[in-house]
């Protein structure tokens, strides 16, 4: 049996920091890895998707952009080449190809078998990513069989969709992004649209992730937030990242021609229905939006810096029909694939120790798990705001490395 | 004005938000205590008038009694031919409704620390009623819309204020029960 000290699974952007943080502390680690260095933007992403982050922001222990376009957004072959290009200079010590099929404890450590045989180790680093699995709604069952039901790991591009319209289901990221492609695409789209983040993609001559990490938004921390599971159940952003840096919501979409019905309630019978709560959702969704304009303009003004800045103004509120659609005949409108874009949630189907919650999340103090020489890394809002995002990985890595060395230190002692 | 020169201890809306709070964390520990079971019983008593009874409900895992029983009635207005001893069943609707947006909006307001001064929703719904007549099959029986508007006074701003109406729509049964589908069995002996 093969053994570390540490062992990452994982080498997308979260197992890499961590292994440099490892690396920096010479602390004997290796990264296990079920395909190749970032095989889920390899291999589980659309064709069109780019990063919700401008290129600036794709920062990692000891390497960055440094491309021209500091304002533009990777699409996924340049996030792959990014991150091989990362693994390449800080030397990870990457395995590819093994997939770990269990983890159980083993004495003080963790024993892991993988399809290329056992590993041990003492401390044990899950970067597996928090987007495994597309979390599907149990009402999908009631589905008519001849509409496809496809979730957005699957989706690749319109043209391979079965013939027909699109139900999407779901209005956040994913959802508008599909729907805004498979609009042009020359189908009918139908939105389901549920509590979502309403965001603008620049405001104020600035992209608003730029605003978010300047205000200090990105790096709110965990024990910081009143409610953090549910700041961990905020779906993500309605943002795209385009080469003209284009602000998608639910207005641009409906002038497009995508229809908007409320949040899937019900599907008996060949009909869907939606709830009737669409024009609050909407107005949750603008009013928060402007809640952090307004604290935008509050940190500008704040620091004097009014002159810097384009002035402030607000997106009109989202437009909702007196006439929206209750119910839908999805065979008769010609509805031939419904997407589940209603989130994703992380696979511990492989981890046999009892550290799960009863809605199968993992439990964690800021990425320190509830069983001794266990972390977790890139969760939503795991340690700070920024935690998911390629960004957030750093200082996510940095201070639990500090503990995983700490926890070493102490058992030597 | 704005809320930020009031504090929630301060703010007096005569809700009980601590003992709410308290609430919320011991039944995240205990979820089956949460289970809670509504009950009303009906009578007819003549015509289209009836008298509704509501007293004991189930929850925090036993049979909770109050103080007295309440009735509520229910008749149809002279234009169907009625008597008009009380509202119709689906005004009581909106009534529930109304009531139960308010009482969000209070409790809300509470937890932000914005004291109101006075709240009033006025409500009205469509309902074509060649569905309930049989008409038209196409008609559908219930309201076609319905729709709240809210006139509030309170130590807070325009927005402020639009959020306490949209967060109580969000957290509300009522609008629930009406916006959403509820499989609904009956049962004859």
């Amino acid at each position: 049996m093969r053994s570390a000290t540490a062992i990452i699974i994982g080498a997308g952007h979260s197992g890499l920091a961590m292994s440099w943080h490892l690396t920096a502390r010479s602390i004997d680690h290796v990264v296990l890895e079920r395909g190749e260095v970032a095989h889920s933007w390899r291999t589980e992403r659309w064709d069109s998707l780019r990063l919700l982050t401008p290129n600036w922001q794709s920062r990692l222990p000891g390497h960055a952009y440094a491309g021209e376009d500091r304002d533009g957004f990777m699409t996924m072959p340049e996030v792959v080449y990014f991150l091989q290009h990362y693994a390449e200079l800080s030397r990870a010590p990457v395995v590819p190809g093994v997939r770990v099929t269990r983890a159980r404890r083993d004495g003080e450590g963790y024993e892991l078998a993988t399809s290329q045989g056992a590993w041990r180790c003492r401390q044990l680093v899950i970067a597996s990513g928090a987007c495994n699995l597309a979390s599907v709604p149990s009402l999908s069952a009631g589905l008519p069989a001849k509409v496809a039901s496809l979730t957005p790991l699957q989706y690749r591009r319109p043209d391979l969709l079965p013939d027909g319209g699109v139900m999407i289901v779901g209005a956040s990221a994913s959802g508008i992004q599909l729907a805004r492609e498979i609009q042009a695409a020359g189908r009918r789209v139908v939105l389901s649209v549920g509590e979502h983040v309403r965001m603008p993609r620049t405001y104020r001559g600035r992209d608003i992730q730029w605003w978010m990490d300047a205000i200090g938004a990105m790096d709110l921390r965990y024990d910081a937030v009143e409610n953090i599971e549910r700041a961990r159940r905020l779906p993500s952003p309605q943002l795209v990242g385009t080469p003209e840096r284009a602000t998608v919501d639910l207005n641009s979409l409906c002038q497009a021609g995508v229809e908007l019905v409320g949040r899937l309630a019900g599907l008996r019978d060949g009909r869907a229905q939606f709830s009737g709560s669409l024009a609050n959702i909407c107005a949750l969704a603008d009013l928060k939006m402007n809640r952090l304009l307004a604290a935008i303009d509050a940190w500008v003004t704040g620091n004097g810096l009014e002159e810097q800045f384009a002035a402030p103004h607000r997106d009109g509120p989202t437009v909702v029909g007196a006439e929206t659609t209750l119910n839908l005949d999805l065979i008769a409108a010609g509805i031939g694939t419904v997407i589940w874009a209603t989130g994703y949630r992380p696979d511990y189907s492989w981890l046999d120790v009892p550290v799960l919650d009863r809605n199968g999340r993992i439990r964690h103090d800021g990425g320190v798990v509830a069983t001794p020489g266990m972390y977790v890394m890139g969760l939503p809002f795991m340690r700070r705001r920024k935690s998911s995002f390629i960004d957030g990985a750093a200082g996510d890595a940095a201070d639990l490395a500090a503990h995983l060395h700490q926890s070493l230190d102490r058992a030597a002692a | 004005m704005t809320a930020s020169n009031s504090t929630p201890e301060l703010v007096k809306n005569g809700v009980n938000v601590d003992a709410l709070l308290g609430a919320r964390e011991a039944l995240e520990k205990a979820p089956e205590a949460a289970q809670f079971k509504w009950r009303a019983s009906c009578e007819w008593l003549n015509g289209t008038h009836s008298r509704s009874t509501i007293g004991k409900f189930f929850g925090l895992g036993a049979e909770q009694s109050r103080d007295k029983t309440f009735t509520v009635e229910a008749d149809h207005p002279k234009v169907f031919a009625s008597e008009d001893h009380a509202p119709t069943p689906v005004e009581l609707v909106l009534s529930g409704l109304a009531s139960c947006l308010t009482a969000g909006v209070a409790a809300i307001a509470q937890r932000r620390g914005i004291q109101l001064h006075s709240v009033k929703a006025s409500l009205e719904a469509d309902m074509d009623i060649q569905g309930i007549l049989g008409i038209d099959d196409d008609v559908r029986n219930g309201f076609g819309a319905i729709r709240v508007h809210f006139d509030i006074r309170a130590d807070a701003s325009e927005d402020d204020v639009k959020a306490l109406v949209a967060q109580s729509q969000k957290r509300s049964a009522v609008f629930d029960i009406i916006t959403n589908p509820t499989a609904v069995f009956v049962t004859v002996n």
